[in-house]
């Protein structure tokens, strides 16, 4: 740790009003929060939301993980960790289980969080209703009248064009039955997971300066049409080709050399903590 | 017996800027029309008053810019009041002034009480989104949640505005502006609110595509029993449709009652000017 650099990089009090908005956040479930966004040394667009709120609660004896989607090596990844370690030499791990903090890209981990646990997803784009209509002003208040048609209006042109809801990620959730909140671009698989979570949600947009949540034990329902069920990605008959798991979500890749289409594990510390644990039951058996 | 009006306007006030000394006091104004010369303030509306019942349409006209239109957006709730009162004849909201109620309970007025077509397609419709999907919006906005049962209704209504329905999933920004105005009229008309406001449905079409709208509003005013306010300096259009008529000049009503009386006895000096005029 630099001894001339702040604790967590951020000095105290933006690290106040940054906790401040997400308490706030918190007590009015999927309601976007303005805070003001700091310049960080990475990118906006890049994590800023996401890396803001983790330099803001993080203590001493934080153990933190950081995912890029479902990746704990890819290089965004390793910056923003060892950002984080450089300003507050906080334990780091890959172990789902053994973190207190997980920031997260795109991806909510397979392994079920607890309640001591926080979740920091990073935000692209917060506003769930900016494809339909472009003004921050307008959408604030079609917030604030309840009336989300235009959400629900950009399913139903899905539909007619493709015969399906085609959200891919990023599909609109309905947070504590009052706001519809965009649960950042986390595919459809990870929204059930977003339901009664045990563990705190927060989410933020660095470029688009919002902070939002998703409390324990809160509702969050998959919008969808009654006669057009919300359905998660489907993988059934697939599973995972390094450690053969299949209720997981799987990145499906290309073997260069044999031509045919392979899945994988995306969540990689979920695939590894797998593997040693056939291995070691291997070396067990043989043992005996 | 009295018939109980379905909604109530009493003495709508709507100005443009915030007035002065010379101005501010009715009876001695020294107005140019509706314009104070010395602060610029416009008076679009003045203590305009009307009832209307279920069932009826009621036609409003006047030349450009007597107001007319200003009333449909003060009642359609895309313009603040200045001052006023509008009653709903509906158990929901008996007895509440709908200009002093919330703005969450002025979106479900619109979007379950109200149906509005407007003079531009383009503040109507999304010019971007499919017209099927405009039509849905109104009946998901009303609480709709099947995609089939939205469809088919869509459909059926297109066809009845005349749209081939090969064309629904085209965005009504490649339509022709009588298309667009069709568009408008079926979303308008999809949830079968009580109320619709018609602002000039039939300016800018051509006259075959003009009457088949005339009959469709026609139409579901007898089948429905929707109740209509129609705005327009169209006199024929008004003679077509409209069961009691006003007249409005620089904001002010200067002369109600039934079509007909209006049309052949005007007794206004500016009403006997504009029956005359007509060809």
């Amino acid at each position: 740790m630099n001894p001339n650099q702040h604790f967590a990089f951020l000095d105290e009090g933006s690290k106040k009003e940054i906790r401040r908005a997400s308490l706030k956040a918190v007590a009015i479930p999927g309601y976007q929060v303005p805070f003001a966004s700091r310049e960080m040394p990475i990118a906006r667009g890049w994590g800023t939301g996401g890396l803001q709120l983790t330099l803001s609660l993080i203590g001493k004896e934080d153990v933190l993980k950081v995912i890029d989607q479902g990746s704990d090596e890819s290089v965004n990844a390793v910056s923003i960790k060892k950002l984080v370690q450089s300003t507050t030499d906080v334990e780091l791990t890959e172990q789902t289980e053994a973190a207190t903090i997980i920031q997260s890209r795109h991806r909510i981990p397979e392994i079920p969080l607890t309640k001591e646990q926080i979740l920091v997803l990073q935000v692209p784009m917060p506003e769930p209703l900016r494809h339909y209509e472009k003004k921050e002003q307008e959408t604030k208040k079609l917030h604030a009248e309840n009336e989300y048609s235009g959400v629900w209006l950009m399913l139903f042109e899905q539909i007619m064009k493709f015969g399906k809801t085609a959200t891919q990620a990023d599909h609109p959730v309905f947070v504590n039955d009052r706001y519809v909140m965009a649960p950042s671009p986390i595919p459809r698989f990870d929204n059930p997971k977003l339901h009664d979570s045990e563990a705190l949600i927060l989410l933020g947009a660095g470029r688009e300066k919002k902070i939002y949540a998703v409390p324990p034990h809160t509702d969050v329902a998959s919008l969808a049409f009654e006669d057009y069920p919300f359905t998660v990605e489907d993988f059934s008959g697939e599973c995972c080709h390094l450690c053969g798991a299949t209720d997981v979500f799987l990145d499906e890749l290309i073997d260069e050399e044999s031509g045919q289409t392979i899945f994988q594990c995306n969540d990689t510390s979920y695939c590894i903590a797998r593997l040693n644990q056939q291995e070691r039951k291997e070396v067990e058996l043989a043992d005996v | 017996m009295y018939e109980q009006p379905i909604l109530q306007v009493k003495h709508l006030n709507k100005q443009f800027g915030s007035g002065c000394r010379h101005c501010t006091n009715a009876a001695q104004a020294n107005l140019i029309k509706n314009y104070c010369p010395k602060c610029g303030t416009i008076y679009a509306c003045r203590n305009v008053s009307f009832d209307v019942y279920p069932g009826e349409i009621l036609g409003i006209v006047g030349e450009s810019g007597s107001g007319k239109s200003t009333v449909m957006h003060c009642l359609y709730f895309d313009k603040e009041v200045t001052a006023g009162e509008v009653y709903l004849h509906d158990p929901e909201f008996e007895g509440l002034n709908l200009l002093t109620i919330s703005s969450q309970k002025k979106r479900y007025v619109r979007n379950h009480k109200y149906g509005m077509v407007y003079q531009n397609p383009v503040k109507g419709l999304k010019m971007n989104f499919s017209s099927i999907g405009n039509i849905a919006e109104k009946l998901i906005a009303a609480g709709n949640r099947n995609v089939t049962a939205m469809q088919r209704i869509g459909q059926d209504l297109l066809e009845t505005v005349h749209i081939p329905l090969f064309r629904m999933k085209e965005a009504p920004g490649n339509f022709s502006g009588g298309m667009q105005q069709r568009v408008q009229i079926a979303k308008a008309l999809s949830n079968q609110p009580p109320i619709l406001f018609l602002d000039e449905v039939t300016t800018g079409l051509d006259l075959s595509v003009q009457a088949a709208v005339i009959d469709l509003i026609k139409l579901i005013q007898r089948e429905l029993q929707i109740s209509m306010i129609v705005v327009s300096h169209d006199l024929a259009v008004i003679r077509m449709l409209a069961d009691r008529t006003l007249v409005m000049l620089n904001g002010e009503v200067i002369e109600q009652g039934l079509t007909d009386q209006i049309l052949e006895d005007p007794a206004h000096s500016y009403t006997q000017q504009l029956v005359y005029s007509m060809l």
